[in-house]
């Protein structure tokens, strides 16, 4: 018995009219869309993905896509995906990986939050005119000041352990060289170091390069180990322990061996074409407090010079997780959202497992404020951050920063096709062939990216300034600057943000 | 010229302390230096790079010689949970037993262990390019051996046991590099992946070095482990897992 | 205002000088607080409450303080009718001596103890509210104008080396007794003029550090800031209000590497109270009174000098009202204290 052919997810057409043949979209495919045959363009609408390759290089705007073109019979339960997963899992008995992060229609609890404005009571500051302060430390602070007095002299006594300074509270989350490309990691690590902020390297260790960048990169180590070494570590402006991650929390990860080129060999540190396999749990951390001699593991190797942060999913317990790495050596805390990306996870846990950072950052913020801790270290939330009143959101509900990586991803081209694991990517992030990766030049790519952070931070200054704030300080945890619109009244109290009028 | 040995008395010394002794001791040139009175000290070289043997008088604590890269530690002692944990280079000599989770990650380098091993022995062990990472265990190891392996050698002699591994589990998810058990080994305790294969006279012939190195390290004869009643156990896949997806 | 010989002055003159600021206000709240003024039960906390009933409110509050502690006198404060200030609380006065042994784990046990009566009540007795805790200091405060305010207390029956009165204008809460100005806790007095935009913010840093937010406004949180930073870990006036008012980022990295040092670490440990918005404030304490504005300069703040007295204000007419005499009038920088201490 045969299942059949599914309908397609998107259909390509050309307006002949308008189409000159120049041959554009042939060339910029990589999935194999167009062909030429007898002097015509002819279309296989089954390959196309989406990635809007095609489009934004036809000279006529020739090219027309169409979503679903073949309806099926609407139904509210078994949506066409529902449908679709069936027929593909009776056909195959397997898990279904899937890329980009969750494409569930679950409500966006940021655009629920609306921001607060200054009107008589206080003024407004004009951030183009008057000082704006967006400087943020991340880093272990001390909860008092220490210091001696000798009469007049005041003496500091507190040490500072090592901060990272940013310029901006926007840094680029942890994409692996072999998750995306090297001229993509370029791209991103030329943009943060020109925007005075910070990247992750991800678990693939660090390619040559990058070291000219490193002063500017958060160095993972993850449950595989994958590229690290004592040097690696110490290239690093900051370490990160990866414990899990938003798309996938609980799972490991495979960069499947097809991936394994020999440069992604020689950074990741293991042999060509096999699979790197990153096991669910870190296996020297069963505990707390096996975290808690990771992370002293890591200082002590390293000196006690490099900050270390601890990544971990939003998971339901995640106030509970981040106040016991708090209490590690543990300079910040990451907390990454369900609506987190990847380049590939199981579609079940991508669409199912984790909780929205928004809650996160509410209930680690008030967790670790409730246990008179929040200042001592850094919070750094991630996961879905689209735009900048995202970013305001984020640091009301008390972040101290962000990471971006999607987002980062569209400024060099990306249009969140979510076909990232076939390698294959058109616009050069999400491959490592040679002839589509060198499609990005990395300093056009970091000017887009710089542009992008740089954009950001105007308007989170114009927003600040609005509500009459002038350091970013002031803005971090400022629930009363936030109001909840159409929330219900238990998620009202997780985020301790009032209602609307309220 | 020639540097003396330096002693440090570690007792009651915390690790901070004592790690930044050894790497300014290697810094300023010294080749040799003897730690006494070591009683759980975690992270013991940690990240310590250079040409030194240490010698360590007692039981260290866990995550002995982490990320080293170099030096050459004996120890007259027992070691706790995960010495060599990603050690990049250089050897680990321990007369005595260790803990769970020995050699985890480990990239390069040696670890010798004169006795018994715990849990998970070798975990993701991998191989890399000229780096080829080898454990010896004399004594026993329990479940888990070499699990996800992705390179290297685990090799155990289980002298004086009856069997060298009773437990469950072993090389379940190995995708590279091979574990090698002293006698036989029952088919039901092969974890996912793993299959056991014959141990030929040129695996001997490989193994030879590494045997004669580890029996010299404890005094011991290697005449009696010079034959072929090894069990070899290896991936069935680089990919083991590559089977069980399909994309969306 | 301030005599640093620590000379006492009744409180006419600082009546004039707030009558004089009417157009501030809108007539809903204003109050004095003056230091000094209990020389017979010097050693003793005054702890002042608005009862709204002399029964359940009083006889809990009663209950609470003999537990923690003894009342050396307590007694009505007295108040004299005003034709457009309508009495809605009885205010009342305990003379309080808490029990040293009862509060572990800290080394000022008796100001922690009374602290925690203050949140203990204030938060959980309904009909009564703590609004004056120091030892010989006493705030008087009501919803009405300044004269009005001071008529109905008489506070020129009143002699203190320092006085703080605020005239309010209110927007967060109605005018309530609780709500006008001076906020007090202990030792520490605060009248602000302005709005803290970076209320949220400071609020769940002193609620972090076991202080419960019981006012309805932003002024309240000035007074727990300077409670923690200055009693609790001990920083001088000075460096207070560098924490609270810091210089900006641009202005430290120009710093020499000491001060540079000292400076970044102090905002860091301290981000959490960093006070923004428009605002004008000052403190008080036993020891002096400390004026200051933010850092971009939102709200006035005039200083007058003469002699021993040290004068700050919102206006400089105030100044000369309570002192036709004084000397040396200026403005202060942004974010700069202004300090009065009291001469030893």
């Amino acid at each position: 018995m045969s299942l059949g052919s599914v309908p397609l997810k998107y259909r390509i057409s050309i307006d002949r009219d308008q189409c000159m043949k120049c041959m554009r979209c042939v060339d910029n495919c990589s999935y194999g869309v167009f062909r030429v045959e007898d002097d015509k363009i002819l279309i296989d609408s089954r390959k196309c993905t989406a990635c809007h390759r095609c489009i934004s290089m036809c000279p006529r705007d020739a090219i027309t896509l169409q979503e679903r073109p073949v309806d099926y019979r609407s139904h509210p339960l078994w949506t066409v995906e529902a449908r679709e997963d069936i027929i593909n899992q009776a056909r195959t008995g397997k898990i279904i990986l899937a890329g980009m992060g969750n494409a569930l229609d679950y409500p966006v609890i940021f655009d629920r939050l609306v921001l607060d404005a200054c009107q008589v009571t206080n003024p407004s500051i004009d951030p183009l005119r008057e000082p704006m302060e967006l400087r943020t430390y991340i880093g272990k602070k001390p909860s008092k000041l220490d210091f001696t007095k000798n009469n007049a002299d005041v003496e500091l006594k507190t040490k500072l352990t090592p901060n990272l300074k940013l310029d901006t509270p926007i840094m680029i989350g942890h994409m692996s060289y072999g998750a995306i490309s090297l001229n993509a990691q370029l791209s991103l690590a030329k943009a943060v170091a020109k925007t005075g902020t910070f990247m992750g390297t991800g678990e693939g260790g660090m390619h040559e390069a990058i070291y000219p960048y490193q002063d500017h990169m958060i160095v993972q180590i993850a449950s595989g180990r994958f590229g690290v070494d004592i040097n690696y570590l110490e290239r690093g402006a900051a370490i990160e322990i990866k414990i899990g991650q938003g798309a996938k929390p609980g799972i490991g990860g495979h960069l499947p061996g097809e991936k394994v080129c020999s440069d992604v060999s020689c950074t990741r540190m293991i042999p060509l074409g096999s699979d790197a396999i990153s096991p669910a749990p870190h296996h020297d951390i069963y505990s707390i407090e096996d975290l808690a001699q990771l992370v002293r593991g890591l200082k002590e190797a390293t000196n006690w010079e490099k900050p270390v942060f601890v990544k971990i999913a939003a998971v339901h317990n995640v106030a509970a997780i981040a106040a016991g790495i708090a209490r590690s050596s543990a300079d910040a805390v990451v907390i990454d959202g369900f609506r987190g990306g990847t380049g590939a996870a199981p579609k079940v846990f991508r669409d199912n497992v984790g909780i929205p950072i928004e809650a996160a950052i509410a209930a680690v913020d008030q967790k670790l404020n409730d246990q008179g801790i929040r200042n001592e270290v850094s919070v750094i939330a991630s996961g879905g951050i689209r735009n900048s009143g995202d970013l305001a959101k984020s640091i009301a509900l008390g972040a101290d920063a962000v990471y971006i990586g999607t987002a980062s991803l569209i400024a060099l081209g990306c249009r969140v096709c979510g076909n990232c694991y076939r390698g294959l990517c058109p616009w050069g992030i999400a491959t490592q062939k040679p002839e589509l990766v060198e499609r990005i030049d990395p300093e056009v790519g970091a000017e887009h990216v710089a542009n992008l952070i740089h954009a950001w931070t105007l308007e989170l200054s114009e927003l600040m300034g609005a509500a009459g704030i002038n350091s970013i300080e002031s803005l971090r945890g400022n629930r009363e600057r936030l109001r909840g619109y159409m929330l219900d009244e238990g998620l009202l109290n997780v985020l301790r943000v009032e209602s609307v009028g309220a | 010229m020639e540097v003396e040995a330096l002693v440090i008395d570690a007792k009651g010394m915390h690790y901070t302390p004592l790690n930044r002794k050894i790497r300014e001791a290697v810094a300023s040139g010294v080749k040799e230096i003897i730690l006494n009175n070591v009683l759980g000290q975690r992270f013991i070289c940690d990240g310590l790079r250079g040409d030194v043997k240490i010698t360590i008088n007692g039981v260290p604590g866990g995550d002995l010689g982490m990320f080293m890269s170099g030096p050459e530690c004996e120890i007259f002692g027992d070691a706790e949970h995960a010495p060599g944990n990603t050690m990049d280079e250089g050897t680990l000599v321990i007369h005595g037993t260790a803990g769970d989770a020995v050699a985890h990650s480990m990239r390069g380098g040696k670890v010798f262990v004169e006795k018994n091993i715990g849990y998970r022995g070798g975990i993701h062990m991998k191989e890399y390019q000229g780096k080829h990472p080898v454990l010896v265990v004399g004594g026993t190891s329990h479940a888990f051996l070499g699990e996800y392996m992705a390179g290297g050698l685990i090799l155990v002699l289980g002298i004086g046991h009856e069997a060298a591994v009773r437990d469950r589990g072993i090389g379940s998810g190995i995708h590279g590099g091979e574990i090698v058990i002293r006698g036989d080994v029952n088919e039901k305790l092969l974890g996912v992946g793993a299959k056991k294969v014959g141990f030929t006279d040129e695996d001997l012939e490989r193994l030879t070095p590494v045997l004669n190195e580890f029996c010299e390290r404890f005094g011991i004869d290697p005449s009696p482990f010079l034959d072929t009643s090894y069990s070899r156990i290896i991936p069935e896949s680089s990919r083991p897992f590559a089977g069980n997806y399909t994309w969306e | 205002m301030i005599d640093r010989t620590m000379a006492r002055m009744d409180g006419s003159s600082i009546k004039k000088a707030l009558s004089l600021m009417d157009e501030r206000g809108s007539g809903e709240g204003a109050g004095y607080v003056a230091y000094g003024i209990y020389p017979d039960y010097a050693d003793c906390y005054a702890i002042h409450v608005f009862f709204d009933n002399l029964l359940e409110p009083k006889s809990m509050v009663d209950e609470i303080l003999q537990k923690w502690g003894r009342i050396v006198h307590q007694e009505e404060i007295p108040t004299y009718e005003q034709q457009d200030l309508k009495k809605e609380h009885i205010p009342w006065r305990y003379f309080f001596k808490p029990y040293t042994d009862l509060m572990v784990g800290t080394t000022n046990p008796d100001d922690d103890n009374v602290k925690h009566l203050v949140m203990t009540i204030n938060s959980s007795i309904e009909g009564a509210l703590v609004f004056s805790s120091g030892m010989n200091l006493g705030v008087f405060k009501a919803a009405g104008w300044p004269e009005d305010v001071a008529n109905f207390y008489r506070i020129e029956d009143y002699r203190g080396y320092i006085w703080l009165a605020h005239n309010r204008y209110p927007t967060n809460t109605s005018g309530w007794w609780g709500g006008a100005h001076p906020f007090n806790l202990l030792d520490w007095s605060v009248v602000h003029n302005g709005e803290i935009t970076s209320y949220g913010t400071n609020r769940r840093y002193v609620e972090s550090n076991g202080y419960k937010c019981t006012m309805r406004t932003d002024t309240e949180v000035v007074a727990y800031l300077f409670d923690l930073l200055g009693r609790r870990h001990g920083l001088p006036s000075e460096l207070i209000v560098k924490a609270l008012a810091p210089p900006f980022w641009d202005e430290i990295d120009e710093m020499p590497e000491k001060q540079e040092e000292f400076m970044r670490v102090l905002r860091l440990t301290y981000g959490p109270a960093l006070m923004n918005g428009p605002f004008a404030i000052v403190v008080a304490t036993k020891d002096g009174i400390v004026g200051f504005t933010d850092r971009i300069k939102l709200r006035p703040l005039v200083v007058g000098e003469h002699g021993s007295r040290l004068y700050l204000s919102s206006e400089e007419a105030a100044i000369r009202t309570m002192d036709p005499d004084v000397e040396n009038i200026y403005m202060p920088r942004a974010g700069e204290p202004v300090i009065g201490r009291v001469l030893e």
